[in-house]
């Protein structure tokens, strides 16, 4: 620990380590100040001047965000000066910002709106800047909506693009009265470098930057006699919707989450889970073609390391900056569109439906996933596989909207066929969970024991730490595997989009040598998302992500391969993983980008 | 006239490939093409291995780096207090009349784009433009009419554009 | 101070002494803290308009461990009304790299930069050549140091020290938060000492004559003499060299037509004194002089009673509106309001009582602004609209 400093906020004394903010101090010292621009996962750059503290002996305020605290310092936080300040930057900041409420997406969750609130700005004399600025709004992303005349210019979203996730499809732009955020030479979010990943929705205080909706839609099929609509639900959805409900963060909520979904009147709820199951299935045998393609036919075209394909973020980030790359992608489709595949014609036969009247909808804690299922190759079932991708947030809506008071609810169960999985699907939501369901299964199957991990518990990839390695040496594996012995699997996960770009040039450099990479765009992984709850911030991520973990070690049944509604379909239908079928239905290509 | 991605990679080349040298490459290229289109900021970007988005959004917070295509000639006649109070619209007038474009366009040939700018430090001498980066002072409508007939004549005669 | 301080003549920075071989070497021969002192006692201020103790920023930069420094001489003179450093740069410019030169002597700094604005590119050629002269005499007495010139690009507010480090580093020119200061933390992040053309060339003088000689000139908190570059309503406009303390009553007597109702002293971003103020208001920095005590990077507006101070502050604010980086609030969005405001108010869309809301706003600008752009908004906008109120109205 650093050296201690003694300074007083508001008359009271503090003690704080060297180097700690006023801010922070002031938060440690149970001293609240408004923050906009201010973001647990950026950097800070001071430029809303909201939380303006006043200094003893000093005429101008100081931005409690950005001012280290010095020994002697005296703070207040609400002096006359500073509450008159302060409001009157709240007055400007409405001024320029099209205050709307009523009929914005974000009403009722906007950090603006609640500071209007606490400051009863009643009056708003300023003169209203939105009409003298030519503002238009961008709606031809499937993922994502960009209001300019909400923007508040506190270049959150330009420091998630470009800190959080190295992609850059968001800058500031001209200057003084002009000074806006866009994207190069102001194209529309979609004919960009940006991956959907929505994670400057996540982090935008106001309704600047919203998740295209899909609700409507949604009420609309389901409300159609006619159609059969199914929806499947994300591993991350789980462990996100509660705090939408008012529940604290890290709460379980999944078989609420399915009973509700059929109050919402779906005709069927299954599980996202299910096709995480299989895609380790897929993927742990894709995986382990290629060593032996590599180790025994010494083939030079097979593209190791390989790449997970479950982020659709991820996939439009490699895609856009790595198009040479693209060979080490797995060819798996992410869960949702294996689902999406499946619920047109596995499902649609099993049940003796016409798949064409089969509504395909899912809920993701993602925006990039409403990309991924309007892609034009997700058609392989014969029609579109995913009709509507909601968020955790947009599922929030519904059930809000249908009144249904969720802390009453009784558990239910997802449907069968597609509704069983295990706990290593559920880990899927958080970084490092699909490495380590990988391992679970890929190690018992080349080895026929389980992974030497307590509990299997393989907590190597577990963590938050932006890039994690691990190996695990193959010793005596099983006859077929023979070529595997003493062979150390090297692994490597990545979370955020910047973790995975240095990944990536040090594969490019060739200074990397792993056999498989997990990669997923959005920090923390999905439960992270950036269609899951606002705000999402490091605490609230770690205590999701103790949720998933705790619901990975409730499961009767841990390891992908276990899955009996997966033995099911490969017994009825795929016949095996790889096989005919699941190339046609279960694998995919990606296209090559342009970067900017 | 270079290509620009031969001026690029000759620019890179004199002043380096760090973020840090941007600026004097934006220049280099402006010097040359008097803006900087889609093409060149890419190049740029990919030149110095950093985001187009970047490239962007520092060129445009910079009035002297045009993003839209500009005449060989950008005459930027000063709007600040001292140039406004000794006749800067008439300047602008007479710019406008002989000229026959409005602030902010080019004329159909191409060689002259008629911009605003704020203190060009030539109060004194005030009004004050630039043409390029020439500097012209004391102006009146008829010193314009002067300077812009021997701009249209370097053209007649084929001479350097460069000035 | 009374007010019949005359106005005394200095004729220092312009006269060609043509001697800086001499200073250079003469001085780099000194213990740097010999240099320091002599700067300390000669009580030079920062010549750019904050006034900043010129021997302090040394000091403390050169009391940083760091191996690698910068000095930077910042010629983005972009304050409407001044234009002193142009004429420095292209008139006495080996002053200016001698004093670069030094002060890298004293700090340990090996590496100068000229981040000259994009608007005087048309100084680029003769200043490179005595560059080229200078460096070459500084390899014959083997004095390793190098200066670069960096041009700037259209941008007034790169003229802020920390939005200068943010430009040349290639980025968007948006002022950083402070703490940390450049004496610590500049250009790439390194200890730096940047100083305004004018306060270089100063330090030349003091070099070479002592600072007794500069100290001796001006008055107490505001000694040594000053560029002023003086325009607008004059019969001369021009730059002259004063001494500081002068009052505006009699600067307006040598530099008036006779009919001046305002001067701007220190650009848009200073202060608009009426007539009526001219006797009280002296020019010089903040101390213990009688009335009022106005800094100055130099710039001396002259109206007279044809001008309408609607159209003076209207223009002003055009230019901060446009001119702000447009990161903080107050900055960005305060410009815009005390900028349409004045228009409503002048349309009668707005009651002149908003005038006073208006002058609130300044006052909450000056306080919560990122930067000295705008904090210093409220100078004019409160000076104009105080003294001149009815012409704000009708």
């Amino acid at each position: 620990m650093g050296k201690k400093l003694k300074i007083t906020i508001n008359g009271e004394a503090v003690e704080i380590v060297k180097g700690t903010s006023i801010l922070e101090a002031a938060r440690q010292a149970g001293i609240i100040i408004p923050t906009l621009c201010y973001h647990k996962d950026l950097c800070v750059s001071g430029n809303c001047r909201v939380c303006v503290v006043e200094l003893a002996g000093q005429k101008r305020l100081s931005p409690a965000c950005a001012t280290p605290c010095e020994e002697g310092m005296e703070v207040l936080t609400n002096s006359y000066k500073v509450r008159n300040s302060r409001k009157h930057i709240i007055e400007l900041l409405l001024s320029e910002h099209n205050a709307e409420c009523t009929s914005c997406y974000k009403n009722g969750n906007c950090e603006l709106q609640s500071l209007a609130s606490e400051y009863k700005i009643m009056n708003q004399d300023f003169i209203h800047l939105v009409p003298f600025h030519n503002y238009t709004i961008d709606m031809f992303s499937p993922s994502i909506i960009k209001d300019d005349s909400k923007c508040i210019r506190c270049q959150r979203c330009v420091r998630t693009c470009a800190e959080l996730q190295g992609v850059n499809a968001l800058t500031m732009a001209y200057k003084g009265e002009h000074a806006k955020i866009t994207t190069f030479f102001e194209k529309a979010m979609n004919d960009v470098v940006c991956t959907n990943c929505g994670q400057c929705i996540n982090h935008c205080p106001t309704g600047a930057l919203v998740e295209k909706n899909y609700i409507e839609e949604v009420w609309t099929a389901i409300a159609d006699k006619n159609k059969h609509v199914v929806i499947q639900t994300a591993p991350a959805v789980r462990v996100g919707l509660g705090e939408e409900m008012g529940l604290d963060p890290g709460t379980r909520v999944t078989g609420k989450m399915v009973a509700s979904l059929k109050r919402l009147g779906f005709d069927a709820v299954m599980d996202t889970d299910f096709t995480a199951d299989l895609t380790i299935m897929e993927e742990g045998t894709e995986l382990l073609t290629r060593l032996k393609q590599a180790l025994v036919d010494k083939d030079p075209n097979v593209k190791l390391p390989m790449a997970t394909s479950c982020s659709p973020g991820w996939i439009k980030f490699i895609e856009h900056m790595y198009p040479e790359y693209l060979g080490h992608l797995s060819t798996c489709k992410s869960p949702q569109q294996m689902f999406g595949a499946l619920v047109k014609t596995y499902y649609a036969k099993a049940r003796n439906l016409d798949p064409d009247k089969i509504v395909s909808v899912s809920v993701m804690p993602c925006t990039a996933k409403k990309f991924e299922a309007a892609r034009p190759e997700m058609h392989d079932s014969g029609y579109r596989d995913v009709d509507y991708v909601l968020t955790t947030r947009e599922l929030a809506i519904m059930i809000k909207q249908a009144g249904i008071d969720f802390m009453r609810l009784e558990d239910a169960h997802f449907d069968r066929l597609m509704g069983e999985s295990t706990g290593a699907a559920v880990i899927f939501g958080s970084t490092g969970g699909v490495m380590e369901a990988a391992l679970r299964t890929a190690y018992e199957l080349v080895t026929g024991r389980e992974v030497p991990f307590e509990n299997l518990n393989i907590t190597a990839v577990r963590g938050i730490e932006g890039i994690r390695e691990a190996s695990i040496k193959i010793e005596n594996p099983l006859k077929e595997w023979s070529f595997l012995e003493g062979v150390q699997l090297k692994c490597a996960v990545a979370h955020g989009l910047v973790n995975a770009k240095s990944v990536m040039d040090s594969i490019v450099s060739g200074a990397a040598d792993y056999h498989f990479i997990e990669f997923m765009a959005c920090p923390g992984g999905c439960l992270g998302g950036g269609g899951q709850p606002i705000p999402t911030n490091p605490e609230i991520r770690a205590k999701r992500a103790a949720a998933i973990y705790a619901e990975d070690s409730g499961m009767p049944l841990r390891k992908s391969h276990e899955n009996p509604e997966v033995a099911k379909i490969y017994k009825d239908f795929l016949f095996s993983p790889l096989g005919e079928k699941s190339h046609k239905l279960l694998h995919t290509k990606y296209t090559a980008r342009k970067r900017r | 006239m270079k290509p620009i991605i031969e001026l690029i990679k000759e620019l890179a080349d004199i002043h380096g490939r760090e973020r840090h040298n941007l600026l004097p490459i934006l220049q280099g290229v402006v010097e040359q093409e008097r803006y900087l289109s889609e093409y060149s900021m890419i190049e740029i970007a990919r030149e110095l291995d950093i985001p187009a988005t970047e490239v962007y959004g520092t060129a445009t917070f910079y009035s002297f780096l045009d993003y839209k295509k500009m005449g060989r000639y950008i005459i930027r006649v000063c709007k600040t207090i001292t140039c406004s109070m000794k006749g800067e619209k008439q300047i602008l007038l007479a710019i406008e009349d002989m000229l026959k474009i409005k602030i902010g366009e080019t004329t159909p040939d191409g060689l002259f784009s008629l911009l605003q700018t704020n203190c060009l430090g030539l109060c004194h001498k005030a009004p004050a433009m630039l043409i390029n980066n020439d500097v012209y002072t004391d102006l009146t409508p008829e010193r314009i009419r002067e300077i812009l007939t021997s701009y249209i004549n370097r053209k007649e005669e084929g001479g350097s554009d460069v000035n | 101070m009374s007010t019949s301080y005359q106005l005394k003549r200095a004729d220092f920075i312009f006269k060609n002494e043509n001697d800086w071989e001499e200073v250079l070497s003469k001085s780099i021969s000194r213990p740097a803290h010999e240099l320091i002192n002599e700067l300390i006692s000669s009580e030079l201020k920062g010549r750019g308009g904050a006034g900043f103790p010129t021997g302090l920023k040394w000091k403390v930069s050169a009391e940083d461990t760091s191996d690698v420094k910068y000095v930077i001489c910042n010629a983005d003179e972009g304050e409407p009304g001044t234009f002193k450093d142009r004429e420095i740069l292209s008139m006495v410019p080996f002053k200016v790299l001698t004093a670069i030169a030094i002060c890298g002597y004293v700090t340990g700094a090996k590496e100068g930069y000229i981040y000259l604005r994009g608007e005087y590119h048309f100084l680029k050629p003769e200043l490179n050549k005595a560059i080229k002269e200078f460096e070459y005499y500084c390899k014959e007495i083997k004095f390793d140091f190098s200066i670069k010139i960096f041009m700037g690009s259209g941008a007034y507010i790169c003229g802020e020290e920390t939005a200068l480090f943010e430009s040349m580093e290639g980025k968007r020119g948006e002022p950083r938060n402070k703490p940390p200061y450049p004496t610590t933390f500049g250009y790439m992040g390194k200890p730096t000492v940047i100083n305004n053309v004018e306060t270089l060339a100063h330090t030349y003088t003091i070099f070479k004559y002592g600072s007794k000689r500069f100290y001796d000139l001006g008055v107490q908190y505001s000694r040594g003499s000053k560029l002023f570059s003086v325009s607008g309503d004059t019969p001369k406009p021009g730059i002259y060299e004063l001494e500081l303390g002068m009052s505006l009553a009699d600067f307006v007597e040598e530099f008036g037509d006779d009919d001046t109702k305002a001067v701007q002293v220190g650009g848009a971003s200073g202060f608009l004194v009426p007539r009526k103020r001219f006797a009280e208001t002296n020019i010089g920095f903040q101390g213990k002089l009688v009335g009022i005590s106005l800094p100055t990077g130099g710039s001396m507006m002259l109206f007279n009673s044809s001008r309408s101070m609607f159209n003076v502050l209207d223009n002003y604010l055009n230019f901060f509106a446009e001119e702000s980086c447009g990161q903080c609030t107050p900055c960005r969005v305060g410009c815009q309001q005390l900028l349409r405001g004045i228009k409503a108010v002048k349309r009668g869309e707005k009651n002149a009582q908003y005038l006073d809301k208006m002058l609130q706003l300044a006052e909450t600008m000056q306080y919560t602004a990122k930067c000295g752009l705008g904090q210093s908004v409220a100078n004019s906008f409160s000076s104009i609209v105080e003294n001149f109120r009815e012409e704000m109205i009708y």
